[in-house]
């Protein structure tokens, strides 16, 4: 019979909801993440610009400030025992004018304030680390702690983590209502209805809606959509830090950063929009590539391969909110975490777990906890030597794949292997990088269906693309019965 | 069985490989390996099963397979060597080669390689398509292979945006298994597909084409593709409103370019053209020396007969490079687009040439009534009339080594209105 009676229900897979779902799964405790995609990690946590932000730059004194910056330093650890890529490659904010550098100055008092490492550089040791930058510029602050990440795999291996000790994960199912009964809650999905003895609203957009339901909120949510570039591998060093423009009242910017993968990333604009609305349009994107153009004159346009567009929930009053209720102290509501929250989401739930949940219910530590995940192996960072004994030892991964990005099926078949057993194209595109690359998908798409329609044992007419109803391929041709 | 040396290996089994293999095996050139990714010969003919293919390779009218049957026939039957299921994850400048496959990973050196990794078809995203990014946006090659070798359709109520020949051949192939093809929307005012694909893909089936129309959004029910809109272009390819049509469907094919998939040479370091080909000289060699490349991988061409046929010249010139018998190469003209022109290879005509040289090139809009124009800097060496030459078209003109010897600074092609 299905279990419908949980401790601790966590709403929400997203970064937030990952990483708190793994910081649960350590104790003695049922806990039912319910997520309403058909994968983790499907909405802002997948398109955001997977900065790990120094944290320099959020007012000293916000849950900004404090979570990025114990964030940034739990980078090292986590994502050495979740094997995601992560690279401090540091960032450059950068100063077009002395105007701009007398602003640099307070930013460095910001960061002085906020406990984060910064060093001034002027034109020339600005221009000698980054030759690319455009040579009118006056100087940069640098911020040697800033990293870059790989987001998708961030939230794939926290939840995979967290499945390997317990949790478990129900996708395809959005938490529609909760009702607090006093000593437990219900919690309402189209598909059941759950007991908790704890919620914890990680919800992302759908959060404000939900806790709404129980409370009236001080503050309202007003969604900035953001639209990127993204450009294909290129010379190595266009750009070697992140560079931001200086921060305005409608965020960092828009940057350009290599990503832990070798393209570039250039982004985001900053509008007003609807939650859902990931839309993008040329006018926006014409903004965008300009105000790239200004920092980084020679950015490789010809090189693109996507665009895609991210929606932050801004909140009015512009910090994270991360609290109980005031009148449903065992419901934790998480809201308004937009930028910086993916850096923040390791330090928010660990604060959410040992400050929050603590007081509620007894957290008994496991005896058998796995704090890390079963290393997996990424053929394209092996040496040659390294390869050749693989191959001889486990042969499906000497067949590529993904001929862009270079994935072999040996990589792919583990992904689908694992205990979140990814099973659309995109999960496995954001598991593995395997349709990542310039083709987007056009000559491995079908050789990932069929992997997929062989390894779950389904037509491959019932492959989907990522959503229910997002079947690949739709229909038999006349010949076929 | 993969050996560690190689006179010459192949990168890419498709036609142009093969037929370069082919010719230089009968040239003589013994040590040949063909390298190829997919677990069959003949790269993307083996999906293409329309007809029109061979009429002068094999002066009879072939499908796409058939074509590819001839060519694999021929390497079986010359015993040149080759690997499937194996790709080539990197080259390096000095001809060595890293490959992989389900039986090792492997370290080739080639005395000279000849590239034929053909051509990858452009994307959404690199066409900024605006609106969502739902499911059901398939690039028409993808649609093509699901369709003819998996036996699937993508969806049934399609629309199709540009008019490249696979989309014309995907609107047919689709009607034909009982999809409705709503329409195809060229940006251009003119078509990119041939004239026979318009006329027996499009006309004959009444699917509308919708000349200077572009996709002006793309629209989805929570990641599902629900609708797109078009819209009708001005001439600076901005979008007119007012001028939108709407059609709910289930696909939208992209059939927006083919842009050569040349990634391995531009990490060797090989020098690349704006069109993402490599920068090559008269006899097809990049400016890596003993590299060599042919087929759509260097430029996108019309039919698989100019594939073919340019890669069987090119595995003469492998042939004089592996004899040594090449002329000198340290200094060369370049040969520059002038106006009207799109892009034309060779790029560079080495200073010690003694051959003729064949000049492809496209023009960038139709033009009827034209002078060819080839010019030393400013001085014309030769002109050429034409009754009209269109981009989706490739133009070949023959100079010869006496009219080449007349080039001194550069070689300017340019085309120009008759007056």
């Amino acid at each position: 019979m299905k279990k419908t009676n949980y401790d601790i229900v966590v709403i929400g897979a997203g970064v937030i909801g990952c990483n708190i779902a793994r910081e649960l799964s350590q104790y003695e405790l049922s806990v039912l993440v319910l997520e309403k995609d058909n994968d983790v990690c499907a909405r802002a946590s997948m398109a955001n610009s997977a900065i790990v932000h120094s944290g320099y730059d959020p007012v000293p004194g916000t849950l900004k400030a404090r979570f990025n910056v114990a964030g940034n330093k739990m980078f090292d650890e986590l994502c050495k025992r979740l094997c995601v890529e992560f690279y401090r490659i540091g960032s450059l904010t950068i100063a077009m004018n002395d105007e701009q550098m007398k602003t640099l100055m307070s930013l460095k008092e910001r960061a002085k304030e906020n406990g984060v490492e910064v060093k001034i550089l002027n034109h020339d040791e600005l221009l000698k680390i980054e030759p690319n930058i455009n040579p009118s510029a006056a100087g940069a602050l640098l911020a040697p702690t800033a990293g870059i990440v790989d987001p998708f795999t961030f939230c794939a291996h926290n939840i995979e983590n967290a499945l390997d000790n317990g949790v478990i994960l129900h996708l395809n199912e959005a938490a529609s209502n909760v009702i607090d009964n006093g000593d437990h809650f219900l919690v309402k999905t189209e598909k059941d209805t759950y007991q908790a003895k704890i919620v914890i609203n990680a919800a992302g957009h759908g959060s404000y809606k939900l806790a709404s339901q129980l409370e009236k909120l001080d503050y309202e949510i007003n969604p900035r959509k953001g639209e990127y570039f993204v450009f294909d591998h290129y010379t190595v060093g266009l750009v070697n830090h992140t560079i931001f423009p200086l921060p305005s009242a409608k965020g960092k910017g828009i940057l350009v950063s290599p990503t832990y993968s070798g393209n570039y990333l250039v982004g985001p604009s900053s509008e007003l929009s609807e939650a859902e609305d990931h839309s993008t349009d040329p006018a926006t994107l014409a903004m965008v590539k300009a105000g790239a153009l200004e920092m980084v004159p020679s950015l490789p346009f010809n090189e693109l391969i996507r665009v895609f567009a991210g929606v932050r929930a801004t909140p009015s009053d512009h910090d994270f909110h991360i609290a109980p209720l005031k009148t449903h102290p065992k419901f934790i509501h998480l809201c308004g975490i937009e930028s910086p929250g993916f850096v923040s989401s390791p330090a928010i739930a660990l604060y959410v777990v040992n400050e929050l949940v603590k007081p509620l219910i007894n957290l008994k530590k496991k005896n058998n906890y796995i704090p890390n995940i079963r290393p997996s192996l990424v053929t394209r960072k092996m040496d040659n030597v390294a390869r050749a004994k693989l191959v001889k030892e486990h042969p499906e991964y000497g067949e590529i794949i993904c001929q862009c990005e270079k994935i072999s099926k040996g990589e792919i078949l583990d992904a689908m292997s694992r205990s979140d057993h990814p099973h659309t194209i995109k999960a496995i595109k954001k598991r593995c990088r395997a349709g990542f690359g310039k083709c987007q998908g056009g000559f491995c798409q079908p050789l990932v269906a069929k992997m997929i329609s062989e390894y779950y044992h389904i037509p491959l007419n019932e492959v989907l693309y990522s959503k229910i109803g997002s079947n690949v391929v739709r229909y038999k041709t006349k010949g076929e019965k | 069985m993969i050996k560690s040396n190689y006179d010459l290996v192949v990168i890419g089994g498709g036609s142009a490989g093969m037929a370069g293999a082919i010719e230089a095996r009968k040239l003589g050139v013994k040590d040949i390996l063909i390298i190829e990714k997919n677990d069959y010969l003949g790269g993307i003919l083996n999906q293409c099963v329309h007809n029109g293919f061979g009429l002068t390779e094999f002066k009879e009218e072939l499908t796409g397979p058939e074509f590819m049957t001839r060519l694999s026939d021929e390497v079986e039957k010359l015993k040149i060597d080759y690997v499937l299921n194996t790709t080539v994850t990197s080259l390096l400048p000095d001809k060595t080669i890293y490959a992989s496959n389900q039986d090792g990973f492997y370290v080739i050196k080639a005395k000279a390689i000849l590239l034929t990794t053909g051509c990858y078809e452009r994307n959404a995203g690199a066409i900024m398509l605006p609106g969502e990014r739902p499911s059901g946006v398939v690039t028409a090659g993808t649609a093509q292979l699901y369709l003819n070798i998996y036996g699937y359709l993508v969806g049934k109520r399609v629309f199709i945006l540009g008019s490249g020949d696979i989309g014309l051949i995907m609107a047919r192939r689709l009607t034909l298994e009982g999809a409705k093809v709503l329409g195809v929307a060229e940006l251009c005012p003119y078509s990119n597909g041939l004239n026979r694909n318009i006329v027996q893909c499009l006309q004959d089936f009444n699917i509308p084409l919708y000349l200077s129309h572009t996709v002006s959004n793309v629209s989805g029910d929570d990641g599902i593709l629900k609708s797109i809109t078009i819209s009708q272009v001005d001439e600076h390819n901005q979008i007119i409103p007012g001028t939108e049509k709407k059609y709910e469907c289930d696909t939208l094919l992209l059939s927006v370019g083919l842009i050569p998939n040349s990634p391995l040479l531009r990490d060797a370091g090989a020098k690349l053209a704006r069109t993402k080909g490599a920068i090559v000289n008269e006899r097809y060699e990049t400016s890596i020396p003993g590299v060599f490349t042919a087929g759509n991988v260097l430029h996108v061409h019309d039919l698989v007969d100019l594939v073919t046929k340019e890669s069987r010249l090119v595995a003469h010139f492998i042939k004089e490079y592996l004899d040594n018998k090449q002329s000198d190469s340290s200094s060369s003209l370049d040969v520059i687009p002038g106006d009207g022109i799109g892009y034309v290879l060779p790029h560079k005509i080495t200073k010690g040439n003694t051959h003729d040289v064949t000049f492809k090139f496209r023009v960038r809009k139709p033009i009827k009534d034209l002078n060819v124009i080839f010019l030393d800097k400013d001085h014309e060496i030769k002109r050429i009339f034409k009754p009209v030459l269109i981009p989706s078209e490739m133009t070949e003109i023959n100079l010869t080594n006496d009219e080449l010897k007349q080039f001194k600074n550069n070689i300017t092609v340019k085309v120009e209105k008759k007056v």
